[in-house]
């Protein structure tokens, strides 16, 4: 080689070539070729030891996820049962059909094909299309559920030319009461881009899996999800199952069983008709929340099943504000309803329920006279509580201070915020003269106490605050409200009251139903129950505007009655609020049905079926009826505004946490 | 090479290069055996066909080992004339048909004429070399003749489209070229050019599956179910193999249809599940017997012709192997070669046992011994 390259140095100024340096060039060139090759074979075996022995895990694990496809069972959710056990949401064996975006070859034709199938309704096909857009990858898309056997079986033998659409055995949520419960139990429903990149959870992209995505059915997500089974099996690369491996059924979720009595709950929802309001009830023995009703609400098995555009656009344009929980997010000033708490404070401080003023239609407080909504006379506690004096409390509420008036309404759970499993609470305010130094940086005037003496001014609270005020006012016990069954019950520490002092708060407030009070029509339809109960009446706008009854819906006065039956010896307490009611008169008529209901149900029943006839259904149909009505009008276009309905934000009760 | 006549055997069939046909035997074999477990353990569909392919093929080979190399040296022009006709022939029928079309259906049998090229324009390209005369290597006249030659074909081929066997076919004649001692400087800035034009021709001269194509090969994961879906189960097959394979008839990869064109191009992936590197490396091996063996041919040939057509067709032969298992293994893109003696296919099969066939004949006569230099 040395050799002949030097004769080929040699020869290069000739720039010729002879034959026989041809055949050196030849085997020179025809060796590095050669090393050419033999270096490229190497590297391939280079290449293929380093795929096959370092990387042979991973390979191995993905050949083994090719080959065998893991199919979740999605597990059968936890029941909500009331205290009686009675299912509040449960679940309802179906056939369902989702979408798996990933795997769509054609979207449009997909959906089509499946609405013919299906009988899907033109808004179905517009929520499937814009989920389709908007959801990633395995994300399932709902389809339909609650299919019956021949639709279902339509889908499935039509599987090769449809990639991507899966149609399953599952199982979906039922609520039987409805929009009842909506607000407290929540709805579920599938998974959201973000709560699946949370922790890639493959779970959560399972068809006919769901969450919780409001109320309790978010709050115990935990304990009501359960275990998914799996089932694996082999399948070939275009998803024909060659065998099934092995199955593992799923571990249901447990049940969480409530202290609500759900036919209480759903009897109070109905009552509450087309009013926007709400009813709780208490165990006084407990604290127990029996019943914590808002309406109108939202339909929690429709909203599980995805629902319609048209739907939500109702629900959110609804004065009524049906997708808020009233009973712990409505704040409204309490009103009278603080009056027999404000009497019971007085007791505490040493007023004698014997001590009485003069109400002259108004009374004096300070330099300035204040009116009372009626001219009461001589009045002493009983009277000032059943007559609803206002001249009473102005006089002993600036006796006694505000500042331990408030004290006390803390006490009473004013203000408070109770440890519930729910996702917020309002909780309103308590005033007084340090909170209002501190809030506003103003001193506490004569005006503010008298104000809120009768529970108006600064004063706000949500219908929970008000029945458990109530129950504790009642038994004298700090009674906790909670919605989970207490397994053993529990034993409310005493509030300190004296004995005749409470005996005389609760004879005073049956004065209210049963004697010569403000609400005689609450009196119970029952032989043996006296009712106790206190109206309240709280403005929503100055007198300037109406007189809070004949006038525009949002304009009028909100309707509050809290109440406790029986008198003697408190069963069960009540809140009832109705907004815009006009009075308490909107509110006493529905917490004494509601108690009603607690001892007579025929009774209830009946008078509750003779009102859904006047209202145009029970809750159910009067919703479907809405909305078509809404559908229909928002067909064609009417010219908007021209409607009252059209403003809703304002008409929502003032809000405001402290 | 060749065995002895030991009196008992025929002198013809105890000449015939029985290690060089074991070593066939043993790769085309291979070749059946994973064919039949990729039909699942059968024989059909491809298993017993490819084994009577070969059969036919090695026949084939051995009848044009009889002729001697100066009888190919007279015949690779018209060869190469027909066998461009026939390219010719093929696109006309294409733009007839209205569609690509590589295929020469002649009734018993259908030829591709592109592959038949890929041994035609090594003998082209070597019997020019042959013939100019060694003072004109380093003019001119010793270039333009081979790019022309070259230029036909190639042109034809990529017009079906066929970007895999045009660069084959180019290739094949540009390696006969530097063999034949074409100046260095020539092949250097060749590779600079395409250097440069390579990015240019991609992106204005590739039909846009030819593109995907080598994008994919860049970053196979970018498009795990488009086209990049090939070369990630090639590559999950050929890893999940591990040392020593899943076992025969074992491989999930190809049985359950992950492993795309698995008795075809990505035959070596289904091999390797089911045997392992050991698998792999034996047919390595097995190759590389092969082109030492062609190499030596080569090199042991006396004749200029005959030195460039051995070494020519051996290249030719090691384009197949090298791009097949590039790609499989993901280092090129997938470019539809298929890989000799173990996929199953006609066409290629023909290819390959023609070029043997041309070597054998060169190895039976080497040609007068003469010239200053021995080996």
């Amino acid at each position: 080689m040395i050799r002949f390259r030097r004769g080929n140095k040699r020869s290069k100024p000739a720039r010729t070539v002879s034959g026989a340096q041809q055949e050196f060039t030849f085997t020179r060139r025809a060796l590095f070729v050669g090393g050419v090759q033999g270096a490229l074979g190497l590297a391939l075996a280079g290449r293929m030891a380093y795929i096959s022995l370092a990387e042979n895990e991973r390979y191995k694990l993905l050949s083994e996820s090719n080959r065998v496809n893991l199919t979740l069972l999605p597990p059968r959710r936890g029941w909500f049962i009331d205290r009686y056990g009675k299912p509040i949401a449960d679940n309802r064996a179906d056939f369902r059909v989702d979408i798996i975006p990933e795997r769509v070859t054609d979207k449009q034709a997909t959906v089509r094909e499946l609405a013919s199938l299906l009988d899907l309704s033109d808004e179905d096909v517009t929520r499937i299309t814009k989920e389709l857009d908007e959801k990633s990858g395995f994300q399932p898309v709902q389809v339909a559920s609650g299919l019956d056997w021949e639709r279902y079986a339509a889908v499935s033998v039509r599987l090769p030319d449809l990639p991507g659409v899966s149609p399953r055995q599952g199982f979906s949520r039922r609520y039987p009461a409805g929009a009842a419960v909506g607000h407290l139990i929540g709805y579920v429903g599938t998974a959201n881009k973000e709560e699946y990149d949370k922790n890639k959870d493959p779970l959560l992209i399972t068809p006919g899996f769901k969450i919780g995505k409001d109320g309790l059915e978010s709050a115990f997500e935990d304990s009501l999800k359960g275990k998914p089974g799996a089932k694996r099996v082999e399948v070939t690369a275009t998803g024909k199952i060659v065998q099934e491996l092995t199955t593992r059924s799923d571990i249901p979720g447990k049940p969480v069983q409530l202290a609500l009595d759900v036919d209480l709950h759903h009897y109070a929802a109905r009552r509450l008709g087309r009013e926007s309001g709400s009813v709780v009830v208490i165990d006084c023995q407990t604290g127990g929340i029996l019943t914590l009703a808002s309406m109108p609400s939202f339909d929690p098995n429709s909203f599980s099943d995805g629902i319609g555009v048209s739907e939500y656009a109702w629900l959110q344009q609804d004065d009524h504000v049906p997708l808020r929980n009233k009973a712990l997010k409505g704040l409204y000033p309490p009103g009278s309803t603080v009056k027999p708490m404000h009497a019971m404070a007085f007791l505490q401080e040493g007023v004698k329920p014997t001590d009485a003023i003069i109400c002259g239609g108004g009374r004096r407080i300070g330099n300035r006279f204040f009116n009372c909504w009626g001219n009461h006379g001589r009045t002493d506690m009983a009277r000032g509580i059943y007559q609803s004096c206002d001249s009473y409390f102005y006089h002993f509420a600036q006796e006694v201070g505000f500042e331990k008036v408030a004290a006390f309404a803390h006490r009473l759970g004013m203000g408070a915020e109770f440890p519930l499993p729910v996702t917020s609470q309002f909780y309103g305010t308590v005033p007084s003269p340090s909170w209002k130094q501190e809030k506003y940086g103003e001193p506490w005037r004569t005006y503010d106490t008298v104000n809120a003496s009768i529970g108006q001014g600064y004063y706000l609270a949500n219908p929970l605050q008000l029945a458990v005020m109530c129950a504790r006012l009642a038994t004298g016990k700090n009674l906790m409200p909670h919605l989970i069954m207490d397994q053993e019950p529990p034993k409310p520490e005493s509030l300190g009251f004296k004995d005749e002092h409470i005996a005389y708060v609760r004879s005073a407030m049956k004065d209210v139903v049963n004697g010569p009070g403000t609400a005689g029509r609450a009196r119970l339809p029952l032989d043996n129950v006296l009712l106790a109960g206190k109206t309240g009446t709280a403005q929503v706008v100055s007198l300037s505007v109406g007189d809070g009854k004949n006038t525009r819906w949002k304009y009028r006065d909100h309707g509050l009655f809290i109440c406790f039956a029986p008198y003697d010896n408190p069963r069960y307490a009540c809140a009832a609020v109705i907004e815009h009611g006009g009075g308490s008169g909107a509110a006493y008529p529905v917490a004494r049905d509601v108690l009603t209901y607690l001892y007579d149900k025929r009774k209830a029943m009946d008078s509750l079926l003779a009102l859904e006839k006047q209202w145009g259904g029970d809750i159910q149909q009067r919703m479907a009826s809405d909305l078509a009505l809404f559908r229909a009008r928002r067909g064609n276009p009417a010219p908007d505004g021209s409607t009252s309905g059209g403003d809703a934000a304002s008409s929502q009760p003032a809000e405001q946490t402290t | 090479m060749n065995a002895r006549s030991n009196g008992i055997v025929p002198a013809p069939i105890a000449e015939l290069p029985w290690k060089l046909m074991l070593l066939l035997f043993c790769l085309a074999g291979f070749g059946a055996v994973v064919l039949y477990s990729a039909a699942g353990g059968s024989l059909l569909p491809w298993a017993a066909p490819h084994l009577l392919r070969f059969t036919v093929a090695l026949g084939l080979a051995i009848g044009i080992s009889r002729f001697s190399p100066d009888f190919w040296k007279k015949m690779t022009f018209p060869i190469y004339g027909a066998v461009l006709a026939m390219l010719i022939l093929v696109e006309l029928l294409g733009q007839i048909g209205g569609g690509s079309q590589r295929w020469l259906n002649l009734g018993v049998i259908t030829l591709q004429p592109s592959e038949l090229m890929k041994p035609t324009i090594v003998l082209t390209v070597a019997l020019f070399f042959d013939r100019l005369p060694a003072s004109k290597l380093h003019t001119f006249d010793a270039i333009w003749p081979p790019l022309v030659l070259m230029g036909f074909p190639s042109a034809l081929v990529l017009l079906q489209p066929d970007l895999g066997t045009t660069i084959t076919i180019v290739a094949g004649g540009v390696v006969v070229a530097f063999m034949a001692g074409l100046p260095m400087r020539l092949f250097v800035g060749a590779g600079a050019a395409l250097a440069v034009l390579a990015p240019l021709a991609f992106f204005f001269g590739l039909q846009p599956y030819q593109q995907r194509r080598v994008t994919t090969f860049m970053d196979p994961s970018a498009d795990p179910l488009g086209a990049g879906y090939h070369v990630n189960q090639s590559a999950i097959a050929i890893g999940s193999g591990g040392l020593w394979g899943k076992g025969f008839l074992d491989g999930t990869q190809s049985h359950l249809n992950y492993l795309p064109e698995g008795h075809t191009d990505f035959v070596f992936a289904t091999m390797a599940e089911e045997w392992g590197l050991v698998g792999g490396i034996a047919i390595l091996i097995g190759f590389a017997l092969l082109f030492s063996w062609g190499f030596r041919v080569a090199l042991r040939s006396n004749t200029r012709y005959g030195k460039l057509v051995a070494a020519g067709l051996t290249t030719t032969i090691f384009f197949y192997v090298s791009i097949n298992l590039m790609m499989v293994m993901g280092l090129a893109p997938v470019v539809g070669i298929p890989l000799p003696f173990l996929s199953h296919g006609g066409s290629s099969m023909l290819t390959i046992m023609i070029c043997i066939g041309l070597i054998m004949s060169i190895d039976r006569k080497p040609g007068r011994r003469g010239g200053a230099f021995s080996s």
